[in-house]
Parts: C-alpha cells; structure tokens; sequence
C-alpha cells in the first residue's frame, strides 16, 4: 500500500515537473523583418510558414543548428540558427542561444573521442576522456582495442597532456603516461600464452579546432613495454586520424 | 533590560543591513564593484535603531538599479533550450557470415548528429554462425567450437545524410526521412579471434514524430580470416530494421 503510494506521488511529482517544464519552455520575439518555418531540421525542406517581426515564439527543442518553434497559432516548424541569433527575449535583450566556439575551448573541463591508427603493424582503435585543470594542462585515459595478424590486445593508459597553445587554430601537444596491455596471442598460433605487462608512453600531436565544439587530432606515442623477458619492447604506435569533442 | 532590548534590536537592525549587502556581493561578479560604494553608505547613519531601521528602507530603491539583471537571467535561459542531438535505438535483422549461413543479428545503436549533414555512430551487434557446406557434407567434422560460433561486433562510423526528404502518406501527412551513406571502422569477435573489421553501407531514415525514427539499413562488414588454411577476404552483408529516440 505504502509503495502504491509512493509511486502514484512520484507520478503526480512528474507529471507536475512536466507541467512546469512545459511552461518553462523558452518564448522569443522575432527582431528580423520575418524568419522562415521549414518543415524539417535541413536547408532543403521547404519553407511552410513566416512568422513577422515583433511576434512571439516558444522554442521547442534544437537539432544540431536548427530550432524548432511553436508560433501563437500553434504552427510548428524548424528554423535556421542564423535567423534565431537575432531573436529577442521577450525582456528585449539578445537571445544567449549558448552557441560554443573556439573560445569556450580555453573553459572546457572535459574532452573525449575516438581516434584510429597503427601500433606496431597492428590496427587500432582508440577511444579517450580527459578532464582539463587549466588552459594548458589535462589528465588522459586512453583505452586501445589492437588488432593484428599475430596477436591481439587491449590497453589503457593514463597519462598528462600538454597543450603548447590551445587558443591557436592548429595547436601541437605533447603527453607522457603510463598503463597496462594485454596481449592475446591468436589461437591460430599455439606458441605463447597471453600475458599483462605494464607500458610507458612519451608522444607528441596536433591538435585541429573544426567547428562548434568538434576537433580533429592526430598522435604519435613512442610505448615501452616493461616485458617479463629480458628486453623490453619498443612500440611505435601512430594515431592517424581521431574526432574529439569538448564540454 | 531596557539597555539590553535595545542592544538587541540595534544588533538585529544591522545584521540585516549587513547580510543584505553580502547578499548583494555574491549576486555576479559585475555587480559587485558597483554596489560596493552603494552599500556601505547604508550602514553609516545607523546610530540609533530608529535611523538604522530608516536606512534600510530608504536605502532599497537606491540600490536596486546598480544591480544588473541581466546576469542571472541568462543562466536560466541558457539551460531551457532543448537539445536533441543524440540518438538511441535498437534492432534486428538478417547477418549473412560468409561460409557459415545466415542467421538473425540484433543489436543497439547510438549516434551524434553533428550537423544536419554529418552524424557519427557506435554500433554493437551479436548474430550467430551456422554451419559451413563442408561440414555438412561430411557429417561429423566440425571447423568450430560452440562458443566460437558466437559473432558479435562493433563498429565506429561516420554518417552522411546524403538525401534528405519528405514521404507523403495521403494528402495531409508528411514525414522527415533521410537517405544515408555510413562507413567505418570496428572489431568482429568470431572464430575465437578478433578481427579488425572496416564496415560500409547504406541506410533509410523516417521520422514519424520529430523524436522517433524508423531505419533500414544494409552494411558490409569487411576483415580478412585464415581460419579455413589461407589468408582471405570475406563480405558479411547485414539488412537490418531499427527503432531509435532523439534525446
């Protein structure tokens, strides 16, 4: 009984939040001469309704740079992001339509992506998080699935990565970590068993600022595998292409 | 106790005065500067209790217009625009593993669009392989194990919205659809090894709520495999149907 009680307050609660929200929803008021109501988020869809200069808007939701509007007749559409940045609030003042540039790459706290390459002849992929202290300054954890005709592998890494100049367009950086791989001889081959060793890392790359909150990177790492043998392995491992994103 | 009544109102008189001024302090960050000279004249007359409670009062409307409003507004604002930029879904259809039949493959899906012409995508699939012509034929020779007939992958991809467009379903009903080319990269865990996998295709895309959207796609899953004596090329061709929510 009690937890039918429960429940039915939790709906009336979200039910309640839902109201609100719906109220909260964001109205605009148009400042162009007019802006135009696609019927879809793309250049392409055709271009339905306008809506004048001095009328209300509520913004429904965004897709990539296209909002979706609801006008006082209930029309509803999709709008470019070049017409919305001239929209006012209803107060009168610009519309913050919280657009990230390259600048809010200097505030950026996290960042992650995906990234694609070589290490030793072997593929690999790469997928990465990093968690910024300062402008220059920011802690790594690379995980690598590898690949390869032998044998395959996993590792994770982490590691501090410095940006030389993150305010230019194209900036070079430069990291040094430490981490664990794991290697999987292929049953193919019934020579070795698999094995874990600890690895460090020194390398540098370049880092590309692409539009919005998007960039594009390329790494070099130079890896030293701590072998049970007596050698230690030298690797070089290349990431030629990788898409990161920041926030 | 007279003494001490007053003691205590004059105490309260300020303290109200002064927390007021802290709360003005901790409002922004531009705002301070300006109210730092407003708010410290208010507590100056407060010699006696009376002149105290007036300063408060009449110090109010002298304060109010200092304060900009403009700065906490816009944090509000900012988190009330709805962004749907992310997709989910699953789905199900028909794998075919080259030399091994074709069975049923179901799998999760999440993508980014990244503008309305570009997406990336994670995909995470699972099938299962049947048996070669070889091994029916003769009977009882089998190439691989039970587990090792498990195939499952994933794959990272890059999107394009080649054709996007409308379907029209009678005279009043329109749906958002988009005609896209995807190709990437992953890993194909079958026959007891990993294999690096590039994968390519073609898909289908209507959305007949601006939230859902229904998919057909076909894909090829490249990689090379020795399991059979030599090294060699294989094509898996996956048609598949799916089901994906915009959040």
């Amino acid at each position: 009984m009690r937890r039918l009680l429960r429940l039915l307050a939790f709906i009336g609660f979200a039910f309640a939040a839902v109201a609100q929200a719906e109220d909260l929803k964001q109205k605009i008021l148009v400042a162009d001469p007019f802006i135009e109501l696609h019927t879809g988020p793309g250049r392409g869809f055709p271009i339905f309704h306008v809506v004048e200069r001095g009328r209300e808007v509520t913004i429904i939701k965004r897709r990539t740079d296209w909002f979706e509007v609801r006008t006082e007749q209930d029309v509803e559409g999709w709008v470019s992001h070049e017409q919305m940045v001239a929209t006012l609030a209803p107060t009168g003042e610009p519309v913050d339509l919280h657009e990230p540039t390259r600048e809010n790459y200097m505030s950026r706290r996290w960042q992650g992506g995906v990234m694609a390459g070589d290490f030793g002849g072997a593929s690999l992929i790469s997928a990465f998080g990093g968690y910024a202290f300062s402008d220059n300054l920011s802690i790594e954890l690379t995980v690598n699935h590898i690949l390869g005709e032998f044998s395959n592998g996993a590792s994770a890494t982490l590691g501090l990565m410095h940006v030389f100049a993150p305010e230019w367009r194209l900036s070079p950086y430069f990291t040094l970590g430490t981490g664990i791989i794991y290697t999987d001889p292929k049953t193919t081959l019934v020579r070795s068993a698999d094995r874990t060793d600890q690895l460090g890392y020194v390398g540098g790359g370049l880092q590309f600022y692409l539009t919005r909150r998007f960039m594009l990177r390329s790494e070099y790492r130079n890896n030293i595998i701590f072998t049970s043998r007596d050698d230690n392995e030298e690797v070089d491992e290349w990431k030629y292409l990788g898409f990161a994103f920041f926030f | 106790m007279e003494v001490s009544r007053l003691r205590l109102l004059f105490l309260t008189a300020v303290a109200a005065t002064a927390l007021q001024g802290c709360g003005l302090f901790s409002r922004g960050d531009d705002a301070a500067p300006e109210s730092v000279p407003a708010a410290s004249p208010a507590p100056a007359p407060a010699g006696s209790p009376a002149g105290t409670e007036t300063a408060a009062t009449t110090g109010e409307p002298d304060r109010k217009p200092i304060i900009d409003p403009q700065v906490e507004r816009r944090e509000i604002r900012r988190a009330k625009i709805d962004t749907e930029d992310f997709e989910v879904g699953a789905y199900y259809g028909i794998l075919s593993i080259e030399d091994f039949e074709s069975h049923a493959v179901y799998g999760g899906r999440l993508a980014y669009h990244l503008t309305e012409d570009f997406f990336i995508e994670a995909t995470l699939g699972q099938s299962r392989a049947g048996r070669t012509s070889y091994e029916t034929l003769s009977g009882s020779a089998e190439l691989l194990t039970d587990d090792e007939r498990d195939y499952t992958y994933y794959a990272l991809s890059l999107g394009w919205n080649a054709l996007p467009g409308e379907v029209f379903i009678g005279k009043n009903r329109a749906y958002n659809t988009a005609f896209y080319l995807v190709a990437g990269i992953g890993s194909t865990n079958f026959g007891g090894d990993d294999r690096f996998t590039v994968n390519g295709g073609f898909g289908y895309r209507v959305l007949p709520t601006d939230w859902l959207a229904v998919h057909f796609d076909v894909r090829d899953h490249v990689y090379d495999i020795d399991l059979l004596g030599e090294k060699k090329i294989v094509n898996n061709l996956e048609a598949h149907l799916g089901l994906s929510v915009f959040f």
